[in-house]
């Protein structure tokens, strides 16, 4: 795939949203963090030594071991523009710390966008696997595969006691970070949420909205993932991470069918009303749309609109961000130009799917 | 270009740092970086770190000021980092760091992780070498001892046992 392909299609794997429990689960997604040993970590190292860690690490994914599983294909991040970037980050496949203040960062893509491996963001090298659905083993699965070939042509920054040594205190240990991105209506809707969020902090695991760090929930979406990286093993994490949201699983679908029993006209009302919005509105904010997104796919999951492929609705999730509106668009959009496209965008391809 | 902060040597470090989308650049040279702890604290305008920065400076099992200035004086020989910045970054500089940081550090990942040690997955090949190396340092005690009890033909096995993991550590 070209590098153009990756900004224009707005088709990643993990959107295609047929994974087990894709009725809540949108997506898996796992990280691992590893360092070169010898090698200043990315924030202190100058253009040189940066370029040179690049070099290694692009040299090992084109290595035959590597090629055998995964044909990836290297982005450098001075190579592309900021709108570019930002369609990178809206799809998930790097972060913004590597789009905006990395120097010498790159970003290594399998065509299907399941694997993307970001080179100098805050550690040398991340790993990222992400999946549609609830798939954690599988996740870990590909990644640690990939580790192992890193591993096998490059000096790791890895110590007995500490393990595997990061730029940052709160990933050294394992260096991973698994989580899965949930969809809660209705636990959102019957008001349990926080008290659900607050219980997970007890238990060494976080929750955040779906763009990181500080950003809030859009459209109900909560990403749940693990805290702690040293002390535990990996298998460990992913169970500790997959018994928790398996909870948070049922409990929502507990919700679901109360609504449904105890509040079916209402929730049907305003299931239809988002969906009218969507089909007739001439233009929508982006809070708008992902909030009436994820009410048209509560609807779908719980068959109330039965002609819909829950599949536009991940889609739409990600092509209706401002970054891919104007990509799309290919040019800058001002906020009252980018509501009008997104309006059409979504009455397009709800149009589409429809029977 | 000259460092911005001395003016004598070459910048060799260009920060870009990003506060509400206005940017700002800096140009510094190294041993400007190091000695300004606030280029690290600049450059990540992240919540995580002010946190870790919050839990290292009110470290209550830092209980003696004699400690605290031990502490001031610590430093990475390999990237100068000193533990003043990294308390303040809450990031380390390479990963040396860790090594000359040492104990110090152990309440910080207690209070982050609730733990100290790594039990997860060892590294294929870095890892085989370490347990190889964990071996050698056996031997070499139990040689000692034999030498010193003079037990010769068991010092002399250990002594080819050493010489074979020698070779093959020296090929792996
Ligand atoms: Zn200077
Ligand atoms: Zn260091």
């Amino acid at each position: 795939m070209s590098q153009q392909q990756f900004m224009q299609n707005p088709w990643s794997n993990w959107m295609k949203g047929e994974g087990p429990d894709s009725d809540i689960v949108i997506s898996t997604r796992l990280r691992i963090a590893r360092n070169l040993r010898q090698h200043p970590f990315p924030l202190l190292a100058t253009d040189s030594q940066g370029e040179e860690v690049v070099r290694k690490v692009t040299e090992v994914s084109e290595s035959d071991a590597m090629r055998k599983r995964h044909h990836l294909q290297v982005i450098q991040m001075d190579q592309v523009n900021p709108l570019e970037k930002r369609v990178l980050v809206e799809k998930h496949l790097i972060s913004p710390h590597l789009a905006e203040e990395s120097r010498k960062g790159a970003v290594l893509l399998s065509p299907d966008e399941s694997v993307s491996i970001m080179v100098n963001e805050e550690d040398h090298i991340r790993i990222q696997v992400l999946l549609p659905g609830f798939r954690l083993n599988d996740a870990w699965e590909i990644g640690t595969k990939i580790d192992d070939i890193f591993e096998r042509n490059l000096n790791y920054a890895f110590d007995e006691t500490r393990g595997y040594l990061t730029s940052c205190p709160t990933n050294v240990g394992t260096g991973i970070r698994a989580s899965v991105m949930l969809h809660l209506p209705a636990l959102v809707m019957t008001q349990q949420i926080s008290r659900i969020l607050q219980a997970i902090n007890q238990v060494g695991l976080v929750v955040r909205g779906i763009y990181g760090e500080g950003s809030e929930a859009l459209g109900n979406l909560f990403q749940l993932s693990n805290q702690v990286t040293l002390g535990m093993s990996e298998s460990d994490i992913l169970s500790n991470l997959y018994g928790v949201a398996r909870q948070i699983i049922e409990q929502e679908r507990v919700a679901r069918t109360y609504l449904l029993e105890h509040t079916r006209v209402s929730l049907e009302d305003r299931i239809f009303r988002s969906y009218g919005i969507l089909m007739y509105a001439r233009t929508v904010e982006s809070k708008e749309a992902a909030q009436r997104l994820s009410d048209v796919r509560l609807g779908i999951d719980l068959g109330v609109i039965p002609d819909v492929s829950p599949l536009v609705l991940n889609e739409l999730l990600v092509t209706t961000q401002p970054g891919f509106l104007q990509q799309h668009a290919g040019q800058k959009l001002t906020p009252d130009q980018r509501d009008e496209r997104r309006a059409r965008l979504i009455r397009e391809r709800i149009a589409d799917t429809e029977k | 270009m000259n460092c911005e902060e001395c003016g004598k040597r070459p910048a060799t470090l260009h920060l870009t740092k990003i506060v509400n989308g206005e940017k700002t650049e800096y140009h510094i040279c190294e041993h400007c970086a190091q000695e300004k702890g606030d280029v690290f604290t600049g450059f990540h305008n992240f919540s995580i770190n002010n946190l870790l920065s919050g839990l290292l400076k009110f470290d209550p099992m830092q209980k003696s000021a004699k400690e605290s200035s031990a502490n001031k004086t610590l430093r990475c020989e390999t990237c100068g980092l000193t533990f003043a910045q990294f308390s303040k970054s809450g990031r380390f500089g390479c990963s040396d760091c860790y090594t000359f940081l040492g104990d110090r550090l152990d309440p910080l990942f207690r209070r982050i992780h609730g733990n100290t040690q790594h039990i997860g997955k060892v590294p294929e090949r870095t890892g085989g070498q370490l347990k190889i190396r964990k071996e050698l340092e056996q031997l070499k005690q139990a040689l000692q001892t034999h030498v010193a009890s003079e037990e010769f033909e068991k010092a002399a096995e250990m002594r080819d046992r050493i010489r074979a993991l020698e070779q093959k550590m020296a090929q792996s």
